[in-house]
């Protein structure tokens, strides 16, 4: 697949007002979104979030204002081919239900004029990029589905035309909170290997900080609260808003943000299920440890042994002893690991590898260091940013400066930021 | 004469007049189908227009067929024409309010999505809006052709063509020899084609229903 990047999109003083209302849904917002970045747009309802984005597809048409695409002003475009340029998703995916998966996926690529053999090829591929079967769904019809799995195809039809931009409205609003897990996961995923420019709307906080590659905090009238990475937001809200809108717990939010393969791993005293008890209590000194992991014959976590049970012995052991209840593999959140650490009690957890295979445990230790360690650099990374946001507003006001006495209009190219 | 001596004796008249009353009612439903939806798609989209058309197309079928027959004699004369005009005007209630509620049913999510991956309007309009309100369109279209059956069989009233003519025949001649053998045979007849009209109509929805939302 050609690696399509993402284009820059600008807004630029965008105004909405809706006939019969008093004051505009949408005033004049000014943002700028870096080519392959996942930007979220969240805000509580009736912000204006919603009606912000449909104006980058004209969707809404804005009543004043300007939206650049890669510098090319789209406000005067005709918006029925501008569409078919721009990925859309919506909540409870949109499919239509009287078309089968793989002609709702190729409908775009058809109304670019897309050869026949190419729309089926790009039809497979994407089923497969979201993580479907192709043989066993294309022909499907949507209601034959699940609520996750239509929503993967409603992602796979915004991405079928192979658009720079990308814009998701609630994508995943509607569908059970686990599903939800996995279709953001599958994003993050999808993401890193595209490198989409994707605007994402939200009113889900969480969703926000666990996707986005910065976060666009609005309130009424799509005013913009804050426009910061989520860790910046996250330990520096700009205001009371802001951070009422972060809410309660930001350092276990801070925790989506951090993967187990972000910290540190450690070996484990572990031994078969079949070892003797002499053999366990080797391996339990030879680490220190005063427990022991007990692996079955494919080196799968399977039980732990207490200092009590290693200490007393007997037979029986392996089967009487703690079951393991969950595990994490380098992929999951620190969120997750954390809850597993909790729920299996024993202040750790085991890490495994693709296959369910021991790597290593997280200890609630390691943890605890690790959450220190990474609030303290966002603390430090947001003062960087703040004064960084503060030469640049700068550096903008000298330029506009000698713009208004040169009057040439030409913008440095933006670089690709990824 | 029995019935059934009566109605082979008569094989050919009635093979005509039964061949005649199928094609004026699939012509005329042709010609209100087309009527119809055309009328629905210019009004759906607006409450007040729908009403509008919804209002006058009932009003229509409240006029009793034997006077609206009548009244167009003066008009159009005897024969095909107003019959034509008569049935079309009778089926157009049922399209007309099917295909308006088919087309306003049509989830709203559905229509922005269409409109956000880049259709235009009639894009939206042939490939998504009237797929999706055909089965009601089609069921107003079902339940037109059975009234319009038995009015064809009025139509005989002003010369038109059809089964009409064996019970008006029969009707005026009671008392006399196969009146009532003429009466019987235009009235099953009338029958028994709306029953094979209705089990077309269920083929024709299961062949062009798509399965994604046969119910």
């Amino acid at each position: 697949m050609a690696d399509v990047t993402g284009a820059t999109i600008r807004l630029e003083e965008l105004t909405k007002h809706f006939p019969g209302q008093k004051i505009a849904a949408v005033d004049r917002v000014t943002l700028e979104i870096p080519a392959g970045q996942l930007v979220v747009f969240v805000g509580p309802s009736g912000s204006g979030k919603t009606t912000t984005m449909k104006m980058i597809n004209r969707l809404i048409e804005p009543t004043s204002g300007l939206i650049s695409i890669d510098d090319r002003d789209v406000t005067h475009l005709d918006p029925v081919k501008l569409r078919r340029k721009i990925g859309y998703a919506i909540q409870n995916s949109g499919l239509f239900p009287h078309m089968t998966v793989g002609q709702n996926i190729a409908l775009v690529p058809r109304m670019l004029g897309w050869s026949r053999s190419r729309v089926s090829t790009r039809v497979d591929e994407l089923l497969e990029t979201v993580g479907l079967d192709s043989v066993e769904f294309r022909n499907r019809y949507p209601r034959q589905l699940s609520g996750g799995q239509q929503q993967r195809v409603g992602v796979a039809r915004a991405l079928a035309g192979d658009p720079p931009v990308l814009l998701m409205d609630e994508p995943f609003g509607a569908v059970d909170p686990i599903t939800r897990g996995h279709l953001q996961d599958e994003l993050i995923r999808i993401q890193h290997e595209l490198h989409k420019t994707i605007v994402f709307v939200t009113h889900d906080f969480d969703e926000a900080v666990k996707l986005g590659d910065k976060i666009v905090v609005l309130r009424e009238q799509s005013h913009i609260a804050q426009y910061d990475t989520p860790e910046a937001i996250l330990t520096n809200p700009a205001d009371e808003f802001v951070a009422g809108f972060v809410g309660a717990g930001a350092a276990l939010k801070r925790l989506t943000l951090s993967r187990v393969r972000d910290v540190e791993v450690k070996p484990f005293a572990t031994a078969g299920m079949r070892d003797d008890i002499a053999t366990i209590r080797r391996a339990a000194r030879e680490y220190g440890a005063d427990e022991v992991l007990l692996l079955d014959e494919r080196r799968r976590p399977t039980r732990w042994l207490r200092r009590e049970e290693v200490r007393r012995g007997g037979a029986g052991l392996a089967v009487t002893a703690h079951e393991v209840g969950d595990t994490v593999t380098r992929d999951a959140t620190l969120r997750d690991a954390l809850d597993a650490i909790l729920t299996e009690g024993g202040g750790k957890v085991a890490v495994t590898g693709p296959r369910g295979e021991y790597i290593g445990v997280v200890s609630i230790e390691t943890l605890m260091g690790s959450i220190q360690e990474m609030l303290e650099a966002d603390r430090e990374a947001a003062r960087e940013h703040l004064d960084e946001l503060e030469a640049q507003r700068e550096v903008q006001r000298v330029e506009e400066q000698e713009r208004a006495g040169h009057e040439d209009g030409a913008h440095p190219a933006e670089s690709d930021q990824r | 004469m029995s019935f059934w001596d009566y109605v082979s004796s008569r094989r050919e008249q009635l093979w005509i007049e039964t061949w005649m009353h199928a094609s004026a009612v699939f012509q005329c439903m042709v010609i209100a189908t087309l009527i119809g939806v055309v009328v629905a798609i210019a009004t759906y989209r607006s409450a007040l227009a729908s009403r509008i058309a919804i209002g006058t197309t009932a009003t229509v079928l409240t006029i009793p067929s034997f006077a609206l027959l009548g009244l167009l004699i003066p008009m159009l004369g005897l024969g095909v024409a107003p019959t034509v005009v008569a049935l079309v005007l009778y089926a157009l209630l049922p399209i007309v309010r099917n295909a308006i509620v088919g087309l306003a049913g049509v989830d709203p999510q559905l229509v922005d999505a269409a409109r956000g991956i880049g259709m235009n309007r009639v894009m939206i309009l042939l490939r998504i809006e009237l797929p999706l309100a055909w089965p009601a369109l089609l069921t107003g279209i079902r339940v037109s052709t059975q009234m319009i059956m038995g009015i064809a069989a009025i139509a005989a009233y002003v010369s038109g063509p059809g089964l009409g003519n064996e019970i008006f025949t029969g009707l005026a001649r009671l008392g006399s020899a196969n009146a009532i053998n003429a009466a019987w045979a235009g009235t099953l007849g009338v029958v028994v084609l709306a029953l094979l009209f209705d089990a077309a109509y269920a083929l024709l929805g299961r062949l062009t229903v798509p399965r994604g939302i046969r119910g």
